[in-house]
């Protein structure tokens, strides 16, 4: 009986062990022959190379460790434009998907069976390859909504320039420390002594209220660049002042979003059908508004049911913005994997950084939505 | 008849009301399609505002006076029903309309009417539609890949015999019925891999031998899905089996394997079996770069399969496992007989959903050089003969794909019907 349960254990362990001393046989033996070193030094040597599209300053002199540093707040920066958008327009869709409205519902599930069935490595190239190009160049591009140019080389617009922005971020920050506050206070009220506050519009007077406050006092002040059209040669324009986001990010952002909306879709679809008739007809029984009904007794439970599948399409959105490789936006892998490895040459250990660098993040947001799903299950009594 | 109330559509008059909806619903659409088409605006009197959004205020006047409660007609009460009952649905509806009206003639124009059929070369592509010309030219390049012109029946007769053979299992004596896991887990994939092997790569039996290098197209996705799909199925069982298993070292090894890889992305994975896998291998050593890809793929799409399959295996009653105990079964014929059968069937949706994602995957394989259906878009694109027709390469692949994965979940839906049994 023993045996049954020791053999199997020692079978397993040996074979991981196995394959293992294998590979590093192997890579030791290759590296010699190849003399490379097995080290991260590398990380401090200066990059010497480009990168088009960075949040933070970098130029070719800085160091791999920098480069990173930028392929990877890119990667974050589509991840997180992408999550918010994909989310709002799954929730739309997916409240669609559940309309009265016939013709609405169909060009629900029109939506949803059209993008979801198609390689989301093929619509990126689409909209970037097909649909972008089709766009003007710089000097013929209109103007839109009398501060926007949607040109071939990308969206360009206005630019908010601050004076005193840490004093307007300082004010913003204690806003919410006071609505996070207020909240805990009311709720607090209400369940002692029942008494009922407005939270909500409370809550965004003080959120208007505060920042708005450190522009007449506090000296902070906003205004905006608008971009000109600037000719740099006979035949070639640009755009001086304001902000550009390349096509890349547009077209990138633009396929994640509609291609993660469709799963999304489905989940909210789900939760809210998931929600049985009887909760919201006894809700309606005792005299709840039909917006009461939503926001007490329909979307908690709904929301339990949502979370943690689109928790799942978060990550795989992160995960998939690794495509970005394709069309040369300047994520983790282009910058990273692609460009510094064709440089030094060190294929396991940046391949590695890589791969851990997507493990940690995938790791840290399922480690946070376990503790927010346990937070919101039922507490059985 | 001499008070009528336009205020308050009844059925007392229902006829006038019908033709007054009528009216006005056509009005409003025939405005827009003027507007739209014809560059004429009949309401341009009015002010700019008012007169963009004419259609939508007729359409919803005359959604209005149709809006009549047990009119008597069937077709009236159904469509009032569906799509018109109230205000805030009528504005939506007819957005919806005019939307509908709005970017089908374009994509009509573009895919039918002004598109270019007949011809061989950019020259013919005159019209401003698409060039389906170039697809037509293309066409063989992008089924095949770079395999030689002469030889594709090898591939064509490769996929009918497999196509044939996995059809076969319908076939089966009800005698031979309980072989048919082993024969579609063990037998078709050799079969299929040995027909690849000389069928398709040939170099024997006095065919000519093309590298693998040279395949591509949508038969390259169809191989690499193929067997991806055939692989990863039974080591994700093992995985989910392991995960569930009480014996510490399997658990946490099938754990970590199981993390690993769903918190990777699949283009790292290949680029890990590109260029760092092989200095994982002893010197000299040269694994297929087909072959490397396939496994890549398997093992990355086994672990989500994994997790479908644990969720099959949680969701069956304890009660399950305990009557199989109770009748004496073992670990394993407890899980081939008992457990497996009825998870297996439970997980349909969620194991159909991960092989769709396996066959969206498939395009990522470009990281590794290798062409597939998408890759070979983008070489075709490239050819100084062939400038500018990106659109209608994507198009088509996109078409393509659509069908497979539609199928491919309708067919699940339909095995998910088919297999329900209720509780």
């Amino acid at each position: 009986m023993k045996l049954k349960k020791i053999l199997p254990q020692i079978i397993t362990l040996l074979f991981i062990v196995l394959i293992f001393g294998f590979f590093t046989m192997n890579a030791q033996e290759n590296m010699d022959t190849r003399g490379i070193q097995f080290g991260f030094g590398f990380l401090k040597q200066e990059a010497s190379f480009d990168i088009q599209f960075s949040l933070i300053d970098y130029d070719g002199s800085m160091s791999y460790a920098r480069a990173y540093l930028v392929g990877l707040l890119n990667t974050l920066l589509v991840s997180f434009i992408g999550i918010i958008l994909c989310t709002l327009l799954g929730t739309v869709i997916g409240v669609a998907r559940l309309s009265s409205n016939y013709l609405i519902r169909k060009t629900a599930s029109f939506y949803i069976e059209f993008f979801r069935n198609i390689p989301l490595l093929l619509q990126i190239f689409f909209w970037y390859f097909a649909a972008l190009r089709a766009l003007p160049m710089p000097e013929d591009a209109p103007l839109l909504f009398g501060s926007f140019f949607m040109t071939i080389k990308g969206l360009y617009t206005p630019a908010p320039v601050w004076n005193n922005f840490d004093i307007f971020l300082i004010t913003l920050i204690i806003a919410l420390v006071i609505i996070y506050f207020f909240n805990k206070f009311a709720k607090k009220k209400q369940e002692e002594e029942g008494k009922q506050y407005p939270k909500f519009l409370i809550s965004l007077g003080i959120f208007i209220i505060l920042p708005a406050l450190s522009f007449v006092v506090g000296g902070v002040d906003l205004s905006w660049s608008f971009p000109k059209l600037n000719q740099l040669a006979l035949t070639s324009f640009t755009y001086k002042g304001g902000m550009g986001i390349p096509p890349e990010l547009i077209a990138l952002t633009l396929a994640l979003t509609l291609y993660t909306a469709t799963f999304i879709a489905e989940n909210v679809r789900a939760g809210i059908q998931g929600v049985g008739k009887g909760q919201k007809e006894a809700a309606a029984s005792i005299g709840l508004t039909s917006g009461q009904v939503l926001k007490l007794v329909i979307m908690p439970q709904a929301l339990r049911i949502i979370i943690p599948p689109t928790t799942n399409q978060y990550l795989n959105l992160t995960k998939n913005s690794s495509l970005a490789a394709a069309i040369a936006y300047p994520d983790l892998v282009l910058v990273f994997a692609g460009t510094a490895m064709m440089q030094t040459g060190r294929a396991i250990e940046i391949v590695g950084i890589t791969m851990a660098t997507y493990l940690t993040i995938s790791l840290t947001i399922s480690l946070f939505m376990n503790w927010y799903n346990k937070k919101i299950a039922i507490q059985e009594k | 008849m001499s008070n009528i109330n336009f205020l308050k559509p009844n059925k007392k008059n229902i006829n006038l009301f019908l033709f007054l909806g009528i009216l006005f619903f056509t009005l409003g659409i025939f405005d827009f399609c003027l507007n739209n088409f014809y560059e004429s605006n009949i309401t341009g009197f009015l002010p700019g505002f008012i007169s963009f959004f004419s259609p939508l205020i007729f359409c919803m006047i005359g959604l209005y006076f149709i809006r009549i409660e047990f009119s008597g007609f069937k077709i009236l009460d159904e469509l009032n029903k569906n799509i018109n009952t109230n205000n805030f649905n009528a504005a939506l509806s007819v957005s919806i309309i005019i939307l509908i009206i709005f970017s089908a003639t374009p994509l009509l124009n573009w895919f039918i009417l002004d598109a270019t059929f007949i011809g061989d070369s950019k020259e013919a592509c005159t019209g401003s539609g698409a060039c389906w010309v170039y697809i037509k030219t293309w066409f063989n390049r992008f089924m095949y890949g770079m395999y030689p012109n002469a030889e594709q029946w090898r591939v064509n007769a490769t996929f009918i015999i497999v196509l044939g053979l996995m059809g076969a299992g319908y076939f089966f004596p009800l005698k031979y019925r309980k072989y048919l896991t082993f024969y579609y887990v063990i037998i078709l994939p050799i079969i299929s891999f040995l027909l690849i092997y000389y069928l398709i790569s040939g170099g024997e039996f006095g065919l000519e031998w093309v590298e693998t290098g040279a395949w591509g197209g949508l038969s390259l996705t169809f191989i690499v899905s193929f067997f991806s799909l055939i692989f990863c199925f039974p080591i994700g069982m093992m995985l989910a089996l392991g995960r569930r298993s009480d014996l510490g070292v399997v658990k946490y090894s099938s754990l970590s394997f199981i993390e690993f890889w769903r918190g990777v992305p699949l283009i790292t994975v290949l680029f890990m079996s590109a260029v760092m896998f092989p200095m994982f291998l002893p010197d000299g050593t040269y694994v297929d770069k087909l072959i490397r890809v396939i496994v890549a793929i398997t093992l990355f799409e086994a672990a989500y399969t994994a997790e479908v399959i644990r969720g099959g295996l949680q969701a069956l009653p304890r009660g399950q496992y305990d009557a199989a105990k109770s009748l004496g079964m073992g670990y394993w014929r407890l899980h081939l007989l008992i457990i497996l059968p009825q998870a297996l069937k439970l997980v349909i949706p969620g194991i159909a959903n991960t092989f769709l994602a396996l066959v969206k995957d498939t395009p990522l394989i470009f990281v590794v050089g290798l062409l597939e259906l998408v890759g070979m878009l983008n070489l075709a694109k490239t050819n100084p003969k062939w400038l500018g027709f990106s659109m209608e390469g994507y198009v088509f692949a996109g078409i393509i794909f659509w069908i497979i994965c539609y199928s491919m979940s309708k067919y699940s839906q339909s095995l998910e019907l088919k297999y329900k049994t209720d509780r």
